[in-house]
């Protein structure tokens, strides 16, 4: 099964602030089946604790709790924001914000290390910003298929 | 020779950190690997650590380690994070 399984992604979400967009990637993980309510706030209060350094590049967070009794399975989500919102870090603002639950340390490494190469590319990520379809989202997400 | 990648929890971020690292050292021709560890975890048994890699903001909590301390702005850039290492190792 891929990593960003059937009701992870949203294309065109709104959000006005940090944490609405945080909750945004976080209830995609809900709805996806990977982590219980719970993990949400947990998200919530890791990036209370520790500051923006989740935005991993310009316009990319990768938000997410630890390893908890509230992930049922490790997996991504994508949410895509209408409108680019301030994260407090230095590369703000941020559009794509994807949620991470990972059950341990391991499980996770090999689509995380595929996410990282594919978001190196500018023109793989200006490809998210412009998918206009959760279908378009898929089809470029659907990187460990062709593995 | 001991190099860290430091996040706030150990599973995201300093896991892409680790992994564009050691990429880079392979090609810097260095053997060496690269643990990811969280904030707690490099508290607890990194005063060994000869490099930590993390970024800016976690950079400026992590003191009182003698491990010189490289900041990445942009975790999934491979290129930074090869130059930077170059600068610190060769």
């Amino acid at each position: 099964m891929s990593s960003f399984a059937e009701g992870s992604l949203a294309v065109a979400v709104a959000a006005s602030n940090r944490d609405e967009a945080i909750v945004a990637s976080g209830q995609l993980l809900v709805a996806s089946g990977r982590v219980t309510p719970d993990y949400v706030e947990q998200m919530l209060a890791a990036i209370e604790e520790f500051g923006p350094y989740i935005v991993i590049a310009p316009g990319i967070a990768l938000a997410h709790a630890r390893p908890s009794e509230a992930v049922l399975s490790s997996g991504l989500s994508l949410a895509v924001l209408a409108n680019p919102v301030e994260f407090g870090s230095h590369n703000d603002p941020v559009r794509l914000v994807f949620g991470l639950a990972a059950v341990d340390h391991e499980q996770h490494l090999g689509v995380l290390s595929a996410l990282a190469e594919r978001l190196s590319e500018p023109s793989y990520v200006n490809n998210l910003l412009n998918a206009s379809t959760i279908e378009a989202l898929a089809a470029l997400l659907d990187f460990e298929r062709a593995e | 020779m001991r190099i860290v990648a430091v996040c706030g929890l150990g599973i995201g971020t300093s896991i892409i950190l680790k992994m564009n690292a050691e990429n880079a050292l392979s090609e810097l021709g260095i053997d060496a690997t690269v643990e990811a560890v969280s904030v707690a975890e490099i508290r607890r048994s990194g005063q060994d650590a000869d490099i930590i890699l993390t970024t800016p903001d976690l950079a400026q909590i992590l003191v009182g380690f003698t491990a010189q301390i490289i900041s990445i702005d942009h975790v999934i850039d491979k290129q930074i994070i090869k130059e930077k290492l170059e600068k610190a190792l060769l």
